[in-house]
């Protein structure tokens, strides 16, 4: 069984928080006790159904709100996948929070208020998703109860969807139509929606295949940690701990060390003791290789093969995430998957106006904005494009000041 | 790869994080499923070499006795060090006050020698074996999450964390809660310890106890308990669904003596694991609250 994490967006009152709860009480995973937690909040719908968003809304301040401000994970279970969701903000104001459950997902569920149709939101939401280079898209029409079932105002949604979305690069866009409150087209087809022949949200879900547009193959393994025993039986023992982010690699692969650019063949694949002959993306082990170099926390091991680029200087998109707007006589600290590089943002190419998807001119940014930088960066970064590879084509912008986590970076 | 191979994978590569950027790291360790199995996950992400951290358990003073015996072995077999923090030491030296009367718990104390604990070693990160399916608060917590110099979370301050970049930078006097298995659920923890023939406490299998029944739930006869001449002591067959010290802990009646009974027990139960909590029952927002004030 494998895992599928997706992300839901929407606008406030799209419902989707409502959509979430519904998709745990219709696969039975909220627990008795849960439901009663539930039932005894009193927060109860207009019919005086029991509201599901309280689900996810796991903060005081959300519940008093009545909105989410935060991501919040869930996960459920059916007989065929493991989903993790992220429950994401839509107001504006909690744009990098989005963006934050984005980065780890690999499908995203758009909600559209049927009786509203494509509106700024959607635009925004889709174009943050495509931003973070999520490939599969799942437009749910919800409220349909609201507008009596109707398939003209399905279409047309689905119409102007595809006009706008047209403009970005997402490669697998689907449609259902549903009732998040009434659980249409949730988990059993809707019998209100005889014109509907597609699949229910969970069974698209429990079936889609996000193999496709993941990560190029090439082989990347960035050093966590040098394990080094130096025990009497072990006094020579150097192990390279880190996560596969690319490809595979195998007990004889040519690999060379980044950014030094040294060569050298890997002798054991291991982990806890035990022996392997290949691991492959996604796999936590340790690397030995045959020659003994001079490799540090933050080096890159690679597929000889496929050397990444090594730069001072790269271009990349910037999401802004915090309140003090970005200082461009001030230096920051960009993290990648495990090593800190002190940089500068050199100029401002350009600032994305998220609603229309227009580029405009910018002296800065500040929080929620995005748009395309160029970095300026005192060590040699080594660098693969976000579009080919996640974990070596993103990083953080850590302000040296107060530690926060500023600016989320996607390297073109 | 399978789910069990991801969450693994996901969870040794946290560990390394820590290990690789923070100065003074500790593990938490409770003596229940949760923290054994992060101790499993440790020797998958170090060895053959040592821990990069000590591990840090938390004494109320009531634990049950196989909790400490299994610690105590475990520590032997790893030859790895181990810190304890007694709230008992707090208790003498005037620190907190015991509640009193039948509800009476430690589980709140629990919260100030945890952080003298930390300020004492000079730890800047602990990591924990919490899981975001646990509780509601929980499900919106970091992995990393910092805390301010009083170990206060900030729910609606925390940094956004994104792709498997964990930003671990403090000031002097901070410190970082981490949490590897985030992602993983109960059912999980219990999938991964059959599959990795983990050993875990006997107090997870089915046995015979002397019981009362207090606030509908079975707990523990121990003095710890504060019993009276209402409490009726009555053997039962139990097994306890989570671990913490005895006056906050409630068995569950049961059969299940091996660990294809337990899961199979979990996976048709209707009643969430935190329900035999009773520190969770307080209050709806019980565990924000405790959170905010420093608790693990």
């Amino acid at each position: 069984m494998d895992i599928l994490k997706f992300i839901t967006a929407g606008s406030v009152d799209d419902g989707k928080s409502t959509l979430i709860g519904r998709l745990l009480y219709d696969t039975d995973s909220i627990l008795e006790d849960q439901l009663e937690a539930i039932k005894s909040a009193n927060r109860k719908n207009d019919d005086g159904t029991v509201d599901l968003a309280i689900i996810t809304d796991g903060l005081k301040a959300e519940r008093e709100q009545g909105i989410t401000i935060d991501v919040a994970y869930k996960y459920f279970q059916t007989d065929k996948r493991k989903f993790i969701i992220a429950d994401t903000p839509g107001h504006i104001q909690y744009t990098r929070n989005m963006v934050t459950g984005a980065s780890g997902a690999d499908l995203a569920i758009i909600l559209i208020d049927a009786r509203k149709g494509v509106i700024e939101q959607t635009i925004r939401h889709t174009f943050l998703v495509s931003l973070l280079n999520i490939q599969h898209v799942l437009v749910c029409v919800n409220k349909m109860d609201m507008v009596d079932y109707d398939q003209e105002s399905f279409e047309k949604i689905k119409s102007d969807y595809l006009q706008f979305s047209n403009k970005l690069t997402i490669q697998n866009i689907e449609f259902i139509p549903v009732s998040a409150l009434r659980g249409d087209n949730i988990v059993i087809k809707s019998r209100n929606m005889p014109w509907y022949d597609g699949p229910s949200l969970i069974h698209f879900l429990e079936t889609v295949d996000v193999k496709p547009f993941a990560t190029s193959g090439k082989g990347r393994f960035p050093v966590q940690w040098i394990v080094r025993p130096q025990t009497d039986e072990l006094h020579d023992y150097r192990g390279y701990a880190g996560r596969i982010v690319g490809g595979s690699f195998k007990v004889g692969d040519k690999v060379a060390i980044m950014p030094s650019g040294f060569r050298s063949t890997i002798t054991h694949i291991e982990l806890n003791n035990e022996q392997k002959v290949d691991a492959e993306e996604g796999e936590s082990v340790i690397i030995r290789l045959e020659d003994d170099i001079d490799i540090s926390r933050g080096d890159l091991i690679v597929s000889a093969a496929d050397i990444p680029e090594v730069t001072k200087d790269i271009e990349a998109s910037i999401c802004w995430m915090d309140l003090r707007p970005l200082d461009l006589s001030q230096t920051y600290l960009l993290q990648t998957n495990s090593k800190l590089s002190r940089v500068k943002i050199q100029d401002i190419l350009h600032k994305v106006n998220i609603n229309t998807l227009e580029e405009i001119p910018a002296d800065t940014f500040s929080l929620n904005d995005i748009g395309k930088v160029r970095i300026r960066s005192a060590d040699e970064l080594v660098v693969d494009t976000y579009a080919e590879n996640k974990a070596t084509g993103g990083a953080i912008l850590i302000d040296t000041r107060t530690n926060l986590t500023v600016g989320a970076l996607m390297f073109s | 790869m399978d789910y069990l191979d991801h969450l693994e994978a996901e969870a040794i590569s946290i560990l390394r994080e820590v290990a690789g950027q923070f100065e003074k790291p500790a593990l938490l360790f409770s003596g229940g499923k949760d923290s054994i199995t992060l101790v499993h996950l440790a020797k998958k992400a170090f060895r053959p070499g040592k821990f990069p951290f000590p591990l840090v358990h938390i004494d109320t003073g009531h634990n049950f006795s196989e909790t400490i015996t299994f610690r105590d072995n475990l520590i032997e077999e790893l030859g790895e060090r181990l810190i304890v923090g007694n709230v008992q030491d707090a208790i003498d030296q005037g620190k907190v006050v015991e509640q009193k009367g039948k509800n009476a718990s430690r589980n709140p104390l629990q919260t100030v020698t945890l952080l003298e604990t930390i300020e004492q070693n000079g730890f800047d990160a602990c990591i924990g074996g919490a899981r975001r399916d646990e509780e509601k608060a929980r499900a919106k917590e970091r992995i990393f999450s910092v805390r301010d110099e009083f170990g206060q979370w900030d729910p609606k301050r925390q940094r956004p964390e994104l792709w498997n970049i964990f930003n671990g930078k403090i000031q002097k006097g901070e410190n970082v809660r981490v949490f590897p298995i985030s992602n993983w659920t109960e059912l999980d923890v219990w999938n991964y310890i059959k599959r990795e023939n983990i050993e875990i406490p006997s107090l997870y299998f089915a046995h015979e106890r002397d019981c009362i029944y207090r606030n509908g739930q079975w707990m523990t006869a121990d003095p710890s308990l504060n019993l009276d001449h209402e409490d009726k002591i009555e053997r039962k067959q139990v097994r306890f669904r989570t671990i913490g010290d005895m006056t906050c802990t409630a068995a569950v009646e049961s059969d299940k003596s091996d660990i294809d009974g337990v899961i199979l027990e979990i996976s048709q139960s209707r009643i969430s694991e935190r329900g035999a909590r009773m520190d969770d029952k307080v209050s709806e927002a019980a565990m924000e609250d405790r959170k905010k004030g420093g608790y693990f």
